[in-house]
């Protein structure tokens, strides 16, 4: 019966570091990542719109229209997402390539949508 | 973007008179002749009614009337007129919308033509999903029949994500599924439906969807506007053709770091406005396409 309850602890002891392991590695790995980013989008900025990215690390992006439905896109690291007005729109990946990629809004928002851009700079 | 469609053909076109500089898509050319069914018509596009900006174009409240003009002194006129999009520059002002759509629908009524058909742009119908254009101009996306041809005009600006919608895709399958497939179609699109410059959101994001239904049929040309310039691209055996505006050039495709309408030339006013006209021949399955300026000369 003591033998039950002794291997019954060592297997709870077991799961525990088990579990522990796994969100410390987790919690390893979620340092690696950049803070994600916020970013507004109304008419007809971004702000900020300069964001430096550091090459190989994941990133998160958050963007909140201040307005009506806006969009990012950005054609040299090949990532795009509507900015929906009302809820924070993510976008998470790791760029893979250290340069300066040039951004702009692909829904048409009005006046001044041509002129509504930003640039990425990621570093090596 | 060269195609290998070239101008090649001096052709004396029946309808517009004269000897013209045209181009024949000539991949249809060598069918049966046909002559019963020959007609033309005549595609504005990009006139942005308001535009306002000395700089580009100081000319600005006459030039779409001179387009009109010159249209109206063609020795024949068109079966119809066709305007692909941007009949009004954008305002955010709801208002200052419907008196630019108002003053633009006067100036077009003194066409002689009197069959005359709209689709917006993103300028006429991307912040309010097209509500004021229909009031002024109808319905956004359609089809008719014309002479043996079947057209289609595609909406790909109301919706501001620059896409068709599946709503709009399943309509166009639909409305193409009746047809024989050696059916001869042309296509009205403001947008051009392939990517030919996504950066400046020179592209439909669904429309490789619309291109892939279209490719069933073996007749397929595609006419459009946007771009403000010609130019001729092909997706397999359909022919993608951009028509000039008519307020103000843009650059060619990446051809500058910043898209940015091309400044006024003292020397050379309204170089890169015009219209154009085509002379379709149904039974051949060609196009004579010709260029015309702002001011009704023939592009050469």
């Amino acid at each position: 019966m003591r033998s039950r309850k002794t291997m019954l602890l060592l297997a709870s002891v077991a799961i525990v570091v088990f579990i522990a392991s796994f969100f410390g590695a987790w919690a390893v790995a979620d340092e690696a990542k950049q803070a994600p980013i916020k970013i507004t989008a109304k008419m007809f900025e971004y702000s900020p719109n300069e964001i430096t990215l550091k090459k190989g690390v994941p990133v998160v992006l958050e963007f909140t229209s201040l307005d009506r439905l806006h969009g990012f896109f950005c054609p040299g690291l090949e990532i795009r997402t509507d900015i929906t007005p009302g809820k924070v729109n993510r976008l998470e990946f790791t760029p893979q390539k250290a340069g300066t990629f040039p951004f702009h809004c692909d829904n048409f928002c009005g006046t001044g949508h041509e002129k509504m851009t930003g640039k990425i700079i990621v570093t090596e | 973007m060269n195609n290998g469609m070239q101008r090649r053909d001096f052709l004396k076109m029946a309808g517009v008179g004269g000897v013209v500089f045209a181009s024949r898509l000539g991949f249809w050319a060598d069918a049966a002749m046909g002559e019963l069914d020959d007609f033309f018509f005549v595609q504005l596009s990009d006139s942005h009614w308001g535009f306002n900006n000395p700089g580009v174009n100081p000319d600005s409240a006459v030039t779409l009337k001179k387009a009109i003009a010159s249209v109206n002194s063609l020795d024949h006129q068109p079966d119809f007129v066709m305007f692909t999009g941007d009949l009004t520059h954008v305002t955010d002002d709801d208002a200052e919308r419907r008196k630019r759509m108002k003053e633009v629908k006067e100036i077009i009524g003194e066409l002689k033509a009197k069959d005359i058909k709209f689709m917006p742009g993103e300028h006429d119908a991307g912040l309010d999903e097209g509500k004021v254009f229909k009031e002024f101009f109808g319905e956004m996306h359609y089809a008719f029949d014309h002479k043996g041809i079947h057209f289609v005009v595609l909406d790909n600006v109301s919706d501001a994500r620059s896409i068709l919608g599946n709503a709009q895709l399943e309509w166009l399958a639909d409305d193409l599924k009746k047809l024989d497939k050696n059916a001869p179609i042309i296509v009205f699109t403001h947008r051009p439906l392939f990517d030919l410059y996504p950066e400046w959101d020179w592209f439909t994001r669904d429309g490789g969807k619309a291109i892939e239904v279209l490719m069933q049929h073996t007749k397929v040309a595609v006419f459009y506007g946007h771009i403000h310039q010609e130019n001729q691209h092909m997706t397999g055996h359909i022919t993608h053709r951009s028509a000039q505006g008519s307020m103000y050039p843009l650059p060619a495709p990446g051809s500058v770091p910043v898209k940015a309408p091309v400044p006024w030339d003292p020397a050379k006013p309204y170089k890169g406005l015009g219209f154009r006209s085509v002379e379709a021949k149904a039974k051949e399955h060609a196009y004579n396409v010709t260029e015309f300026t702002i001011t009704g000369e023939v592009v050469k």
